[in-house]
């Protein structure tokens, strides 16, 4: 076991080198001159539009470009942005609790609308519970979010003044207020996601009540409904488990929309705005961060298939 | 429920928050169109970046209402001769950071906008040749060639006055914490967050500035910027035409509106690569076709609720400059179709027109689109992230491309680069040597009137006769704030001034 | 079922399901639903009542009516003949990008699972960095080498769906493989790639066929933020997604504008849903016995 997690840990670093290369790569796909778009407005001068090459670098070939990055990044600096010379480690820390705090506030409620709703439709099958709740997930995923966002920010914020429409306050600077500002979007992100769960709890959920020993157990009535669905639910969990930690990753890698509409300063945030503005060493900071992240939930997921399926830990 | 209870609280807690922030008088906020680049006047580009400007960092000279300059950290200027001009400086201003604002720093700054490395003001300032100190409150700087909009530079961040102690001590980093002698003083930042400022008591100015402190937000999406302004979140923001009907009503709010200096444009590929040999490209009837066959006022109404003021120059009306005979022509679709018989193409005729993803500028487009269809253009929209377009209008990868200009206050601004052949955001390589020499005459043509006689020669032979480029419409800034505050008023660059703003 | 057992034509497994989801209500509800998107999309030069790109400066943002049932949009077109049009890209966008993700992500992940080892370790590293790569830059990428074209727009979202195929299939495939039956396929000596399609394969497939259905709403709106960056469906063809995005300026002034399109997406994810429950269920042999 401890062998297998080390092996594990162990491969963290080359897929991350590996990812790197891929980000320079894609970037080198990706039109539009850093130098120029930087300039913006004052691209007229050529000559500064060299020396800003020069500077960062542009005017070399890619690989130089990349062994200096990555020689940089080895000893821990990952340099600055580009577009208001901020330190990327810097903006990275900045972001990250913020995004962490929308993130695991979203999948929270996620999880406790999702999966309760995907075992009451799947024990209560084709009755109206399992149809209202198979209507309001579909709807949660079918609604795009800036729709509900900013409905929600119309009647929270605007008709009944109860929230603040958008930003975000710290936990550390005032936790209610934190709170208040990301509620609508923590809600707007986990309705979506909870849609998602309830679906894949409920589909495990019937395959694991039509299991032979679970109808024998249900028909013989040998234990209680409970005990019944707990071993159910168990078995159910895996593409639970599955699709939870990646929509976990896709959350703490930035959830793009919402946070663009509750202006929220996270990682979607701050990835959109360097891509647009080809701030190629915030994007290449914020994307092995976020690769560090699905790697490290990847692991979590098979950590918790082993603990959901005994029999895994031998294989 | 547990949500349900969740929200109550929070709600509860928000309540008693807005409660204190209300105590915090003086306090502004401000909405912005997306967050500012390096506050560091020399290496800054962004128009909101200027906004945040205008509370940190006094320049020489302003503009008025109606584009005039007047003094600022300078009390007054005078040509000593049309290469050398003479600047007084105001006295007894100090820095943020205590420092003499003086003319050794005058002196310090504008060599330091001319020569940092990748410096954004060395274009609009490079004509000056030299700056010597005369005495501590004056300075006399000599130009390479007489030029006209060399003053009116010095009215934006070319004329922002650093302290040099700071500047030094900073080196490229100085934009983390810019040090000027404005109005009030940086004390954080946080990217795509907030920039916050606090009143400076020492301010030279200090009887106008009633605000004690500023927050600049910025916030992308327009009707959230708006649902702020409602629900008194912010104070005072930029909305989009489409949001105006949404606030019109509410006396809580104000709006003022007024054109900008900038104007929409559509830049053809008339030299630039193979994409400019095509008919379109060869044949100014065939442009001039399409231009006949746009309806700018039905344009306006459709998208932008009649909201724009339709252009047929760059020069916007509330400049001195505006020539008030060159008119946007009136939508006239037989004369179009007779100009592409005249130039004997076969219809409908392929174009293609390069639009940065903006939701308004797709509609525009989509309108454009339906209207020259009946002319007998087929347009294909090319949507393009406005990265990757800037990128193919310089490298001529396209056919004509919409594009906007920001403005600035001397018509030189508007127009020099954009339609001179040696411009540098002339994409499509128009040229015309008489537009050139006119061009040039102009910028270095001190006397108003006959300067404005020259631009009123350029016209006819740029836009009428070459159609180098179709110039749409002048764009409105819409400001909408909280009726609490008292005292804005809106300049035509629509940058936000602090001086003597008050919340009631 | 005794009855049918008789005659050895009812006997194929493919014949049983088909009967057992004709009898599924609610799946042949959802079938008729996305039968008849598909038909709408495909009649729509007849049965749209406009021409859904002309433009109309008279009838702008006008609200629902005898005329327009489902009324204009900023630009004076019928939001109801464009709904139709849209079908078209819409449903190609949600339908063909998730079919190629799960044909390409399915046999990779079952790939993972079963042999496990280095092989597992590859494909789960190369799916966590695909996760880990932003949409937007593979979007504005492809967007400038292949060009604004509807089949780049699906290609783009099909490779961003893919690595939840590989992670889903894995993660069960995984599962799968400790059960008793599968270790009995084994012992018999059926080959690994027998065991997996046989035994393992539609141990699965309830999880594949719930994830396949809810990416088709989210290739529908992926597509629009495609449009709008140049990749996918291109102005003024309409689209549902693109709908939604050109409705985003005028949710309060003109909620019709936003309110038909995404109405067509839930009834499309819905039917698509329904559908899903359905085959899921005809192709589990317990559930005859319910």
């Amino acid at each position: 076991m401890l062998r297998w997690l080390l092996k594990r840990v162990g491969q963290i670093l080359p897929t991350l080198l590996i990812l790197s290369v891929l980000i320079f790569a894609l970037q080198q796909l990706m039109p539009g001159d850093p130098a120029v778009i930087l300039a913006g407005e004052e691209r007229g001068d050529a000559q500064v539009l060299a020396e800003i090459r020069a500077e960062l670098m542009l005017d070399r070939p890619v690989w130089q470009q990349y062994l200096a990055w990555l020689g940089r990044v080895l000893v821990g600096d990952f340099g600055f942005s580009w577009r208001i010379r901020m330190p990327v480690a810097q903006l990275i820390l900045e972001k990250l609790p913020v995004t962490l705090q929308l993130g695991l506030m979203a999948f929270v409620i996620a999880v406790i609308i999702g999966v309760p709703a995907g075992v009451i439709s799947a024990v209560w099958r084709d009755k109206p519970a399992d149809w209202a709740a198979n209507g309001l997930a579909l709807a949660g995923i079918s609604m795009p979010n800036f729709w509900l966002g900013i409905m929600m920010i119309l009647l929270f914020s605007v008709q009944l003044g109860w929230l603040p429409p958008s930003g975000y306050v710290s936990l550390a600077e005032d936790w209610r207020q934190s709170l208040a500002t990301t509620i609508m979007p923590a809600f707007v992100l986990g309705t979506g996601i909870a849609g998602v769960l309830m679906r894949h709890t409920r589909a495990a959920m019937l395959s694991a009540l039509s299991q032979d020993y679970v109808r024998t157990a249900r028909a013989k009535g040998v234990a209680p409904a409970w005990v019944i669905l707990r071993h159910a639910l168990r078995n159910a969990l895996i593409p639970v488990v599955t699709l939870g930690t990646i929509e976990l990753g896709r959350l703490l890698a930035g959830a793009v929309l919402t946070e663009q509409i509750f202006t929220i300063p996270g990682f979607g945030k701050l990835i959109v705005d360097a891509v647009f503005n080809r701030d190629y060493p915030v994007v290449q900071g914020v994307v092995l961060a976020t690769a560090l992240i699905f790697v490290l939930l990847s692991l979590l997921a098979d950590l918790l298939y082993m603990a959901i399926n005994p029999r895994l830990r031998t294989s | 429920m547990k949500t349900k209870l969740t929200v109550a609280a929070v709600a509860l807690g928000a309540g008693l928050l807005s409660v204190a922030a209300q105590a915090q008088a003086q306090a502004l906020r401000v909405g912005l169109r997306e967050d500012a680049d390096i506050l560091d006047p020399t290496l800054a580009r962004t128009y909101v970046g200027r906004i945040v400007f205008a509370s940190l960092c006094d320049k020489l000279f302003d503009i008025d209402d109606k584009l005039a300059i007047v003094p600022q950290l300078a009390t007054g200027y005078t040509w000593e001769d049309p290469k050398t001009l003479r600047i007084a400086l105001r006295p007894n201003v100090v820095f943020h950071d205590g420092e003499k604002m003086d003319a050794e720093a005058v002196r310090y700054s504008l060599n330091r906008h001319l020569t940092m490395q990748g410096s954004f003001r060395r274009g609009e300032i490079n004509t000056m040749d030299s700056i010597e100190v005369v005495d501590p409150l004056t300075v006399r700087v000599r130009l390479k060639v007489p030029s006209a909009p060399f003053l009116s530079q010095l009215t934006d961040r070319a004329g922002m006055i650093v302290s040099p102690k700071a500047a030094e001590a900073a080196g490229k980093d100085f934009g983390q914490k810019p040090v000027c002698a404005g109005p009030f003083r940086f004390v954080e930042r946080v990217a795509q967050d907030r920039i916050v400022v606090e009143r400076f008591p020492e301010y030279w100015d200090a009887a106008h500035i009633h605000l004690n402190r500023i927050t600049y937000l910025p916030i992308p999406d327009s009707s959230v910027r708006l649902a702020n302004l409602q629900s008194g979140a912010l104070d005072i923001v930029e909305i989009a035409p489409s949001d105006l009907s949404t606030v019109s009503g509410n006396n809580r709010v104000r709006i003022v509106q007024r054109d900008d200096l900038g104007y929409q444009s559509i830049a053809y590929n008339l030299g630039n690569g193979p994409r400019a040999d095509t008919p379109f490209g060869r044949d100014p009837r065939i442009r001039e076709a399409f231009e006949l066959a746009i309806d700018r006022d039905a344009l306006n109404q459709v998208v932008f609720e009649g909201l724009m003021t339709p252009t047929a120059q760059p020069i916007p009306p509330a400049s001195p400059f505006h020539d008030a005979a060159t008119k946007p022509a009136a939508r006239d679709l037989a004369r179009a179709q007779a100009l592409l018989k005249e130039a004997g193409v076969t219809l409908p005729m392929t174009v293609e027109m390069t639009v940065p993803t903006n939701p308004e500028l797709r509609q525009a487009a989509e309108v454009i689109q339906a209207m020259v269809k009946e002319a007998g253009f087929d347009l294909k929209i090319v949507a393009q992230e406005f990265a990757s377009s800037l990128q193919a209008a310089q490298r001529g990868e396209f056919q004509t491309y919409m594009i906007a200009w920001s403005g600035r206050p001397d018509p030189d601004g508007n127009t020099w680069a954009f339609l001179h052949s040696r411009g540098a955001q002339n994409d499509g390589k128009a040229a015309d040597p008489e537009v050139d020499r006119l061009l040039d005459a102009a910028r270095e043509e001190n006397d108003p009137a006959r300067r404005l006689a020259l631009y009123a020669q350029v016209w006819p032979i740029a836009l009428g006769k070459n159609r180098m480029r179709m110039f749409l419409w002048h764009r409105k800034i819409i400001v909408a704030h909280n009726a609490r505050l008292q005292g804005f008023t809106l300049l035509p660059d629509g940058i936000i001034r602090p001086q003597s703003l008050r919340l009631n | 079922m005794s009855a049918t057992l008789a005659s050895p034509r009812f006997q194929s497994p493919g014949w049983r399901a088909a009967r057992r989801f004709a009898r599924h209500r609610l799946a042949m509800a959802g079938l008729l639903v996305v039968v008849a998107f598909v038909l709408a999309a495909l009649l729509a030069p007849w049965i749209a009542p406009y021409d859904p790109i002309a433009t109309s400066w008279t009838r702008i943002r006008k609200p629902p009516s005898e005329l327009y049932w489902f009324g204009t949009d900023e630009n004076g077109r019928d939001v109801f003949s464009r709904v139709l049009w849209g079908a078209r890209a819409s449903l190609m966008a949600g339908v063909i990008s998730v079919l190629a993700a799960c044909c390409f992500g399915v046999p990779f992940g079952l790939l993972a699972g079963m042999a496990g080892g280095w092989v597992d370790a590859v494909v789960s590293r190369i799916a966590d960095a695909m996760l880990s790569v932003p949409f937007l830059i593979l979007a504005i990428a492809l967007a400038a080498f292949l060009g604004p074209a509807l089949q780049n727009a699906m290609l783009a979202i099909a490779i961003s769906a893919t690595p939840i195929f590989v992670r889903l299939a894995r993660g069960m495939a995984l599962e799968a493989k400790t059960a008793e039956w599968v270790d009995a396929s084994r012992a018999i000596g059926n080959a690994p790639a027998v065991t997996a399609v046989r035994h393992v394969l539609p141990n699965i497939l309830p999880a594949l066929l719930v994830q396949a259905t809810l990416a088709i709403a989210e290739a529908i709106i992926a597509e629009a933020s495609l449009s709008f960056l140049g990749l996918g469906q291109q102005p003024p063809d309409p689209s549902w997604g693109s709908m939604l995005n050109g409705a985003q300026r005028f949710l309060t002034q003109a909620p019709w504008m936003s309110i038909y399109p995404g109405m067509a997406i839930f009834l499309v994810v819905l039917a698509f849903n329904l559908v899903g429950d359905g085959l899921r269920d005809a192709l589990d042999p317990r559930a005859e016995m319910r």
